[in-house]
């Protein structure tokens, strides 16, 4: 395969890197996982290429075998890794030493780890020079302050003697990119490289990648679940799903016309920030989780989730081209038709189970079920020595929230804006400082722990890792049956009735109350910790980043389960999400929030189509969006830096350090929350002052 | 600090005068002690008849001024016994530490790295035998073998009987031979040194070597280790230049402890080998209840604790940046 001639799509040259028929395999003790299972592809030089997929799909195993750094139990059973006209499988321990971070650099998804804590920056920089070229550790040291500069870092001949921990998440990763690019190399594997990052850091990241690729030729291979962040870097897109390449083409054509139903899922399940959620809301979804890969089904792979599945899906079908440099792995468009759009299939797809008619928001002038006033939230800090100045971190700094019976409020802000503070206040987790916190008219704000108690039926936690938020020691019937029996709902065999009714409601098998957590998957717990907060009957439910760690599809999948259960039990929610569009799905309203300071309330539709604050402005522009004509028609507003420190905020205004229209005014005061439109509060000296960057 | 030397020296003031035992019945014998006559005078003599609080503020006066009261066995004073035991001990446990230390941590790194290789396999077979054998039947089976069987090695004592001990400047045989010049005496110190320190580090080894294998297992596992492999650097640099120092802060904590153990108290090693050091002078005091030498030792021994604690904080700071931060 290595010959020129044998590849049509670059014409005479031969690709940069050319991956054929790769097979790795785990050895696990309950058999042999594959987790690749033949794939194919290349880069050419210079080319932007991504791979996309949920967990398991192999695609972060393909980008590490391509430099051998797989690790035990897994192996490359089979294949070849080509890169400029080398076989990799073939090297030696020196040419493979030479070859990574030297021709082919990477860069990975935390990089909170992923650079070593106790070791300054400068000598990890440095280090990753010297092995790869002739220089002494001076000039090694020079080019490296040189790299930082060019990655965005400030003052780095200063920073550079840091240590990593004294860095931000984006700072740390362009650090990261600095390494990556020291040696020039002409191939960058980045494995997820925003998916830890918030919003406006990543469109940070993205753009950098973009640059770095087009001022110096690498070529850039991107790994990611998410296909906004695909859509924004790369020029061909590679899908893959259990281990296979299902679909692979240009970013115009696939995105426009996908011929694989799991890219068709992955374009239309997703909630995007430019479509109307509709008065339904519900996404659509596949049903179902990604396959065993242990038991891999013999026919298509997807077949058992797919909406568009035919007889002939028993059989397992191969990659075939189906355009100039297209190629799909389904029998059902393989005869060059399209999939149906969205709208029709909707039309075709079961009803929701609950007439979104029927819904009942509250009336204009009911008393709010919930309401926050003034609410603070101060962490004190150790005192630097006896008589240091005592410091305290304003995570919640003054927040007024108001959420009526049956609607559900979005929360959202990037991290350290103080989202899960004030969730932890008004479940009363934490203590607040100062504030009121009304529960349908009474103030909890100051209530004791036993006075408490009582008041914790009504309103539920929903935490964010499904993981850790479930005893790994009792099993989903006693993890239901514990919040039953304690606020005395039920007794004796009444209490197994709910369980089993709690597990029907969630859409989990009644017999699951057998098993323990770690036998189901992180959409199956989530669901599992959604049942434990609707054990008690609450009548609010406070749900912190709840489908945050979950696949696309799975999230999907839990938005539609909140959906249901607002609609049939009337629920109240508070929905913190850094994910503004999964926000903008669920949420009746949409409270932003920056420094512990509430920046922007408005009714879900009007946040996104007129926001008036121009942290809000940023925040949605700073989400990209799975689709190449909405993405070049719209202007992207970079933010600079990080958000300042929440233990010396800034005067005045707190987002005027970022904002691209602050003035005298925003560092002298405070601009106050206003009501600018009926139910549309901002706080801004300038509301509405970045219209025209729209 | 200084807080917790004076609650030490409450504690160790308080704890030995709250036994309920009599250290004159333990120091007269059954006739003396019927003749109250005589247990008055021997009252006033050891200031047994003072309120407690004064005896506490004459022990505390005393330790100020280096007075650690005078040994109701050997009429000695308490500092002048400790001076005279403490370098046996301290040689014998440096040795023994430092031993563990040197074949613990390489040892551990090795098995961590090559993982369930033959090195491996005795590394963990090596720490599980150092921690679980007692010492004492360890002590029998080393004197056994290397000295009553195959005769390699010399008998109990910290010298043969023909040598003298060098002339005093530390204590440490070691260090006072070389300085004296005199080789041979070296040489047989050293000698006697090997049976008791080995069985002495046997547990420390183990502890250690098991604590950096399980550390060096977690830090080569971590993402910066993978990263180290991306850029391509070698793999001795990855273990020895990222994974290790990342590795032995636990090592440290554990080691610190362990010296402080080792220095404290080797009793059965001493008496076995026929060490005179501490241990063997702790247990003669706390047989015979001699309250002012039980003092003195506790007191020493929380002063060692807080100080390698104090130690063992502070390299805290020289391997983890992330101490020191604001």
């Amino acid at each position: 395969m290595t010959d020129p001639a044998m590849n049509e799509t670059t014409g005479s040259t031969a690709p940069l890197l050319e991956v054929n028929d790769l097979q790795v395999h785990f050895h696990t003790d309950n058999g042999v996982v594959r987790a690749v299972d033949g794939v194919s592809f290349h880069v050419d030089a210079g080319e932007t290429v991504g791979i996309v997929g949920e967990s398991g799909s192999g695609k972060s195993v393909t980008a590490l075998s391509i430099i051998r750094l797989l690790e035990e139990p897994s192996r490359i059973a089979g294949g070849e890794i080509v890169f400029r006209g080398d076989n990799v499988l073939a090297m030696d321990k020196e040419r493979i030493r030479s070859l990574r971070g030297g021709e082919v650099a990477m860069v990975f998804q935390d990089p909170m780890t992923s650079l070593n804590p106790v070791i300054r920056v400068a000598r990890q920089l440095v280090e990753a020079l010297l092995v790869h070229r002739r220089i002494t550790p001076k000039a090694a040291r020079g080019r490296a302050v040189g790299l930082l500069g060019r990655m965005g870092i400030t003052a780095p001949d200063r920073a550079i003697d840091n240590f990593p921990h004294e860095f931000s998440g984006g700072m740390r990763q362009r650090v990261m990119l600095a390494m990556g690019f020291g040696n020039e190399p002409s191939l960058l594997i980045a494995d997820e490289p925003t998916t830890a990052l918030d919003v406006t850091i990543q469109a940070q990241i993205l753009d950098l990648l973009k640059e770095l690729n087009s001022d110096f030729g690498t070529a850039v291979l991107m790994i990611s679940h998410d296909l906004g962040v695909i859509a924004n870097v790369c020029s061909r897109i590679i899908v893959m799903y259990g281990g296979e390449v299902v679909e692979e083409g240009s970013i115009e054509e696939l995105l426009s016309d996908p011929r694989h139903p799991y890219t068709w899922a992955l374009i239309n399940a997703v909630p995007r920030l430019d479509r109307d959620p509709g008065a339904d809301r519900r996404l659509t979804t596949i049903e179902g989780t990604p396959p065993d890969a242990l038991d891999m089904p013999k026919g298509c792979r997807f077949a058992p989730r797919c909406p568009f599945r035919i007889a002939r899906c028993d059989e397992h079908p191969s990659l075939e081209r189906i355009g100039p440099r297209r190629s799909t792995r389904c029998w059902v468009t393989q005869a060059g038709e399209p999939l149906p759009r969205r709208e029709e299939h909707a039309a075709r797809a079961a009803p929701s189970p609950v007439d979104p008619a029927s819904r009942q928001l509250p009336a204009d002038g009911a008393a709010p079920l919930l309401e926050v006033r003034g609410l603070v939230k101060h962490f004190p800090l150790r005192r630097q020595g006896f008589f240091g100045p005592q410091e305290v971190i304003h995570a919640v700094d003054g927040v007024d929230l108001a959420v009526g019976q049956g609607e559900t409020v979005g929360l959202v802000g990037e991290s350290g804006c103080g989202k899960s503070t004030l969730a932890r206040l008004i479940t009363r987790i934490h203590n607040p400082t100062a504030g009121k916190i009304l529960f349908e008219g009474t103030d909890i704000a100051q209530r004791s722990r036993a006075e408490m108690r009582p008041l914790r039926r009504r309103m539920q936690m929903i935490f964010q890792d499904p993981f850790a938020s479930l005893n790994p020691r009792m099993t989903v019937g006693d993890i239901l049956a514990e919040p039953i029996r304690f606020h005395g709902l039920a007794q004796g065999r009444a209490v197994n009735e709910r369980v089993q009714e709690l597990l029907a409601l969630v859409g989990l098998n009644p017999r699951a109350a057998g098993s323990y957590p770690h036998e189901f998957s992180g959409g199956q717990r989530q669901r599992i910790g959604t049942a434990r907060a609707l054990a008690v009957d609450p009548q609010l439910i406070v749900a912190d980043e709840p489908i945050s760690s979950l696949d696309v599809n799975i999230q999907a999948q839990v938005i539609n389960l909140f959906l249901d259960l607002q609609q049939r039990l009337g629920l109240t929610f508070l929905f913190i999400a850094h994910d503004l569009a999964v926000v903008r799905h669920i949420s009746d309203r949409i409270v932003v929030l920056y420094l512990g300071k509430v920046m922007e309330t408005a009714p879900a539709a009007t946040l996104f189509e007129e926001p008036l604050h121009p942290y809000s402005v940023s925040l949605i522009s700073a989400v990209p969006i799975p689709d190449v004509e909405a993405e070049r028609s719209r202007r992207r507003i970079l933010l600079e830096g990080d958000p300042p420190s929440a233990i010396h905020p800034p005067s005045g205004c707190r987002f005027r350090t970022r904002c691209p229209i602050a003035r005298e005014i925003c560092a002298a005061e405070m601009p106050p929350l206003q009501e600018h439109r009926p139910g549309h509060f901002a706080a801004c000296h300038f509301p509405g002052g970045m219209g025209e960057w729209r | 600090m200084v807080v917790m030397i004076v609650l030490a020296t409450l504690v160790v003031f308080l704890i030995s005068h709250l036994v309920p035992a009599d250290p004159i019945l333990a120091q007269l014998g059954d006739m003396q002690a019927a003749n109250p006559a005589m247990v008055a005078a021997y009252r006033a003599r050891w200031g047994l008849d003072l309120p407690i609080w004064q005896q506490y503020l004459i022990f505390l006066e005393g330790l100020v001024h280096g007075n650690f009261g005078v040994s109701i066995s050997t009429q000695r004073p308490v500092l002048d016994d400790i001076l005279q035991y403490a370098p046996a001990t301290i040689e014998l446990s440096t040795i023994a530490f430092l031993l563990s230390v040197i074949i613990g941590v390489p040892l551990g790194v090795i098995a961590a790295v090559r993982r369930d290789s033959w090195i491996d396999h005795f590394a963990r077979l090596l720490s599980l035998v150092g921690v679980s054998a007692p010492t004492f039947w360890l002590a029998f089976v080393v004197l056994a073998l290397f000295y009553g069987g195959l005769q390699i090695a010399p008998g109990p004592g910290r010298l043969d009987v023909v040598y003298l001990p060098p002339p005093f400047v530390t204590g440490l045989y070691l260090i006072d031979s070389a300085l004296a010049g005199q080789w041979d005496v070296f040489r047989n110190a050293a000698a006697h040194l090997v049976l008791p320190s080995t069985v002495l580090a046997a547990t420390t080894l183990g502890l250690i070597t098991r604590t950096t294998r399980a550390a060096m297992l977690e830090s080569l596992g971590q993402d910066y280790v993978r990263v180290g492999r991306a850029k391509g650097l070698k793999d001795r640099t990855i273990i020895i230049r990222h994974a290790l120092p990342n590795a032995l802060i636990p090592v440290v904590t554990l080691g610190g402890l362990a010296y402080a153990v080792l220095l404290s108290g080797t009793v059965l090693t001493e008496t076995i080998f026929s060490w005179p050091g501490l241990g063997r002078y702790t247990f003669r005091s706390a047989v015979s209840l001699d309250f002012p030498a039980i003092m003195g030792i506790t007191f020493l021994v929380a002063v060692v604790y807080l100080v390698i604690n104090l130690i063992v904080d502070l390299s805290y700071a020289l391997l983890d940046p992330r101490v020191v931060r604001q």
